[in-house]
């Protein structure tokens, strides 16, 4: 069984964000990139399978510019076997990605398609779903257990009111959440490994998918700062302030 | 122009979260109907249909719907699709899974936690955990929203609507509810809760966690944890606040050994009343407080608990 892990390429996850100020946008001229936490909990997930001997090949897909070349390779360095960067615009909307990932899907026929639960940029949470949609596949959103058996996979998903165990039949769409496993660092030997691994590219039209836009991102702005606070010195004088000043306590 | 809200439920009772979403259909929609999709779900059906503004509550009361599994759900909203312009769901781990699904089928965007309408075709949203807005113009013609709840009034409960029940043929072979853990505190919920009383990894290890609770239930407050609370296992996932858990806005909000990384300040930072308590004076968490108080919360906990006693 082949498993399809998608990535994307976003900011750094500990680095500030600045918006231009023109609010045409968030500044990421010269800021550090990475790949997405939940695309390596994924990656994590999908080579681990295979580690298990559940899973015969991992191949990691990225959409965008170059520079998601970048990502590739420490994803082949993590544990992919091959990778296939779809070259395409850096900013593409879910719905086109997810067409994208169809498309793919049909040429790989994965028996898994493991993706990030959300993209830590666009904070969509999205692309699985849609690609589950559009395959018609079943879909298992924010997992935090995955567990092979026979021609089935359960899941534990992470729930608004707890957990939920869900049994999908393959092959499926699994999205992963931050407490599913915790990644590996990749290591040098792993790393020039990698550079030997494929890469393949390909473009949207030998995907044979149309691009079509249905947002439009009219301005980006900061959120309004809160108004400074003050700092109190004992556990009485913040009883006292959060009764008679910001009335919050009876 | 019509909109239709899907009703967040649990079979038994009405998410208080669909009447925020009530408000922000009527934003977009003169006539707004709310689809309940369920199993033995009539209670909520009933208690949708007091909602002001609502003007037909459409009731899809099927076994198959229900765990609110997507793949059973998604073709009951496209069958009753058409014609809306608008489809509104709450940004709950229920809404996230669903509708997203539903807009691929329609082949439309998603919109992702909306906190604003501007117009009938523009929506501002958080990006980047909330440390910038964007805001959105959409050529679509219908709009498939989640909503962020909390930044909604909820609709008024003196309302009137009829219940149309409708048959959908949900069944679907692909997924299947195996169990669920489901939390079932007597604490207030913390996503609708006036005060949150939240701890992360300074309370040390489970054992200690008992102080937040201890404060929190003498406030009548909700209990959060962060993300190295609920990964070090003090607390069950469902309270874990922020970019990837949930988020709150309460009256009062009481960050307890929080450091108050980015991800954690995305989801109470627009809380009316923040208050840090942590040991280190340069902490990230006291940049947002209203607040702070530094020094030792193994010390401070209990003195706070005897003042409220
Ligand atoms: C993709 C991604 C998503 C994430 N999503 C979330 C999320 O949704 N929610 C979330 O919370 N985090 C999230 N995180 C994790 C986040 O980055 C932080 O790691 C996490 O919030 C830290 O939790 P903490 O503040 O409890 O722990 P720490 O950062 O370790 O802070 C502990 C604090 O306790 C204080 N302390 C220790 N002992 C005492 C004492 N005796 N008295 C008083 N104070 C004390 C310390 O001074 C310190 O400030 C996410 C991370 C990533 C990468
Ligand atoms: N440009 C992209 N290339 C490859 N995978 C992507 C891309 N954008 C999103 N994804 C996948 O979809 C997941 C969810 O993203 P989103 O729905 O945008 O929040 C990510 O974690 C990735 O697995």
């Amino acid at each position: 069984m082949k498993i399809l892990v998608p990535i994307k390429r976003t900011l750094d996850a500990y680095i500030k964000v600045r918006v231009h100020i023109d609010n045409s946008g968030v500044d990421l001229s010269n800021a550090k990139m990475a790949m997405n936490p939940f695309c390596e909990i994924a990656l994590e997930e999908a080579v681990r399978l295979k580690e298990k001997g559940v899973a015969s090949e991992v191949i990691a897909v990225s959409i965008g510019g170059d520079k998601v070349g970048d990502q590739l390779r420490t994803a082949l360095a993590l544990g992919a076997d091959r990778s296939i960067h779809i070259k395409a615009d850096d900013d593409l909307e879910s719905l086109n990605i997810a067409k994208l990932l169809k498309s793919v899907v049909e040429r790989e026929a994965p028996g898994l398609v493991i993706l990030g639960k959300q993209a830590i940029d666009s904070d969509n949470n999205q692309v699985g779903q849609m690609l589950a949609a559009l395959c018609g596949y079943p879909q298992a959103t924010f997992a935090s257990r995955v567990e092979m058996k026979d021609n089935l996979v359960e899941v534990t998903r992470e729930v608004d009111s707890g957990e939920q165990v869900l049994e999908l039949t393959l092959p499926a769409i699994i999205t992963a959440d931050l407490r599913l496993n915790e990644p590996r660092y990749a290591k040098l030997p792993d790393i020039m490994k990698a550079k030997k691994k494929p890469v393949d590219t390909l473009t949207p039209d030998e995907l044979g998918v149309t691009l079509r836009s249905h947002l439009t991102i009219e301005s980006v702005s900061e959120p309004a700062p809160r108004k400074p606070g003050i700092r109190v010195h004992s556990a009485s004088e913040l009883v006292e302030k959060l009764r008679n000043e910001a009335k919050v306590l009876p | 122009m019509k909109a239709l809200v899907i009703a967040e439920h649990d079979n038994k009772t009405l998410n208080p979260a669909t009447r925020s979403l009530v408000t922000a259909a009527l934003q977009l929609a003169d006539t707004v109907d709310v689809l309940v999709m369920g199993a033995d779900c009539n209670p909520v059906a009933q208690s949708a249909a007091k909602t002001n503004g609502v003007a037909k509550v459409l009731l899809a009361d099927n076994p198959a719907c229900k765990h609110q599994l997507a793949e059973a759900l998604t073709p009951a909203v496209l069958q009753v699709a058409t014609g809306y312009s608008a489809i509104l769901a709450a940004s709950s781990t229920t809404g996230k899974n669903l509708l997203p699904r539903v807009a691929a089928l329609l082949d439309v965007a998603q919109l992702s936690e909306v906190v604003r309408i501007e117009d009938k075709d523009t929506f501002t949203r958080p990006i980047y955990a909330g440390n910038a807005l964007a805001r959105v113009r959409s050529a679509d013609p219908v709009k498939v929203i989640t909503i962020r709840a909390s930044s909604f009034e909820e609709a008024a409960v003196d309302g009137n609507a009829v219940i149309e029940p409708i048959a959908v043929s949900a069944v679907q072979q692909m997924s299947r509810f195996v169990s669920e853990n489901l939390n079932n505190s007597a604490r207030p919920q913390l996503e609708a809760a006036k005060t949150v009383v939240s701890g992360g990894r300074g309370l040390g290890s489970a054992e200690n966690f008992a102080l937040v609770e201890n404060l929190a239930d003498r406030l009548g407050a909700a209990i959060g944890a962060s993300r190295a609370a609920v990964d070090a296992g003090y607390v069950g996932n469902e309270l874990q606040v922020g970019q990837t858990g949930k988020i709150v806005a309460p009256d009062l909000y009481i960050a307890v050994g929080i450091s108050g990384a980015i991800q954690h300040l995305a989801g109470m930072k627009e809380s009316r009343i923040i208050v840090a308590i942590n040991k280190d004076p340069e902490a990230p968490i006291f940049q947002v407080a209203d607040y702070g108080l530094v020094g030792d919360l193994f010390e401070i906990l209990p003195e706070l608990e005897k003042l409220l006693a």
